[in-house]
């Protein structure tokens, strides 16, 4: 029979607050990408604007943890659900860092011409929020193989990185004039990249909720 | 039954030598068996708490340890109990002296009813101990292992039942200690107690856990947690006999539980 009904309630609203976070996240890259993409200031600018919103949300979350702690004394697997949230809310907030770092670069870059056709950017992207997107389905689901297998596949992210970097390193050695152009969108691919890197954090913590053991379990490239 | 001993913090004197320990221990009322097949280690100068939903058999656990029990009819006991390897239900052990080294606190502070002097030197003087400044040494420093000394120390005189009730738990605490004991059993010391009583007891606990060994008894799994090295999960069979689940260091219990049912009796997800 299930006893503490009211505080498992106030756990499983915490966890869905962590989902609308990552989802405003997810978003967030989604749409510094547009508006790369598309040129598109008014885009960036907001995004820009709306990291305060996502900030806020990770601060509304800390302190209904913090609550639950002081109040309900969570042990063992509920203890280590929260302090799992505490620390992926953090991630997740970087990584909308990183969308808004996207941002600035969008409106730094302003209306140049584009370098280069953007490929594998995007690409980095949709595997970073498709990353994400899963990491915190493992965390609803209490499901550590799901979040082992997301950490492999840091992988691709970091190859693609690769791939970028050497592509934009060839536009600059061919032509320095396009050195400003190139190195802004090394900038963006490195937000990527570091993006994909946090959600490997999120996995690990994802695996310390759901074994109870604090482990390393990948190392990325970068 | 899962034993579960990684540790991180070093402090914590689990490692020390077994100083209680039962093998395979059943224990009956009659018919009804109370207790399955028991095997545990209780190291010296360790904390043990005991743990588990009402019924599970801990007080039943905690009185076998100074045969209490015995005062029970009906009572049959199966296996071993051992206190520093010598099996105390053996026939030759005096069981007079078996509560002298195995000294006991209970649910509710039961002072008797004479001076706070009185109290404390009630044991010794049944030991033999006769000589008044020996005695009134005893009384005083079992008073200030109690952290109740600063106290009482201008009151010793007066009745020990004017005392407040976290005073007069800490001089059955002190009581005990005049005896010299090895081991104390707690049987849930801080229920009739409040907050700052309790907390009180505890720290008293862990200074007391220097020289002794303490298995304590409590419905209270935040202080399990807190005042606690080792926990002990009990609970019941089907047939109502209380078998151990699970026992390890208390961080890890309340951390990381090997077992689903501890896990799930701490966290609350049955009762």
């Amino acid at each position: 029979m299930e006893i503490r009904t009211a505080f498992h309630k106030r756990l499983r609203e915490i966890q869905n607050d962590v989902l609308a976070m990552g989802s405003m996240v997810e978003k967030a890259i989604n749409r510094s990408i547009e508006a790369l993409k598309e040129r598109d200031l008014d885009k960036a600018h907001k995004i820009i604007t709306d990291d305060l919103k996502i900030n806020k949300k990770r601060f509304t979350i800390e302190e209904k943890c913090v609550q639950l702690i002081a109040t309900q004394q969570p042990m063992a697997g509920d203890l280590r659900a929260i302090i799992c949230v505490l620390n992926i809310i953090t991630e997740i907030e970087r990584i909308g860092d990183h969308a808004e770092g996207i941002a600035k670069i969008v409106v730094m870059i302003g209306d140049e011409p584009p370098l280069k056709p953007l490929i594998d950017i995007p690409r980095m992207a949709e595997k970073a929020i498709d990353m994400l997107h899963r990491s915190l389905d493992a965390l609803v689901n209490k499901d550590a193989d799901a979040a082992k297998q997301i950490v492999t596949e840091d992988n691709e992210v970091d190859d693609l990185y690769d791939q970028v970097f050497r592509e934009l390193l060839t536009f600059m050695a061919e032509d320095p004039k396009t050195i400003t152009r190139a190195t802004r969108l090394i900038w963006v691919a490195h937000n990527l990249e570091r993006s994909a890197d946090r959600v490997t954090n999120i996995c690990e913590r994802v695996v310390y909720m759901v074994t109870g053991k604090m482990e390393e379990l990948g190392i990325s490239k970068y | 039954m899962n034993i579960n001993l990684e540790l991180t913090d070093k402090k914590t004197p689990i490692s020390g030598e077994v100083r209680i320990c039962t093998r395979d221990l059943s224990l009956y009322y009659g018919d009804f068996q109370a207790l399955r097949n028991i095997t545990l280690d209780i190291p010296e100068n360790a904390i043990m708490a005991i743990i588990g939903p009402s019924g599970c058999g801990k007080s039943t656990f905690l009185r076998l340890f100074n045969r209490m029990n015995d005062l029970i009819t009906g009572v049959r006991v199966e296996g071993s109990v051992e206190l520093d390897g010598v099996d105390i239900y053996d026939k030759d052990i005096d069981v007079v002296e078996l509560r002298k080294r195995v000294g006991m606190v209970f649910q509710k502070p039961n002072p008797f009813p004479m001076s706070v002097f009185e109290n404390v030197a009630f044991g010794p003087k049944r030991h033999g101990r006769k000589n008044r400044m020996e005695l009134e040494d005893i009384v005083e420093k079992s008073l200030k292992q109690a952290a109740l000394w600063d106290e009482v120390s201008d009151k010793l005189g007066q009745s020990a039942l004017a005392l407040s009730g976290g005073q007069q738990q800490r001089l059955c605490i002190a009581r005990v200690l005049a005896v010299e004991p090895e081991v104390i059993l707690m049987d849930e010391p801080c229920s009739a107690l409040d907050p700052i009583a309790t907390l009180r007891i505890e720290d008293l606990m862990r200074s007391l856990a220097e020289n002794y060994t303490i298995v304590i008894v409590t419905h209270n799994m935040q202080q399990a947690a807190r005042a606690s090295d080792m926990s002990a999960f009990f609970m019941m069979e089907e047939d109502r006999a209380g078998v151990l689940v699970e026992c390890g260091a208390t961080e890890k219990i309340f951390t990381n539980p090997q077992d689903k049912r501890t896990e799930d009796y701490i966290t609350g997800r049955f009762g």
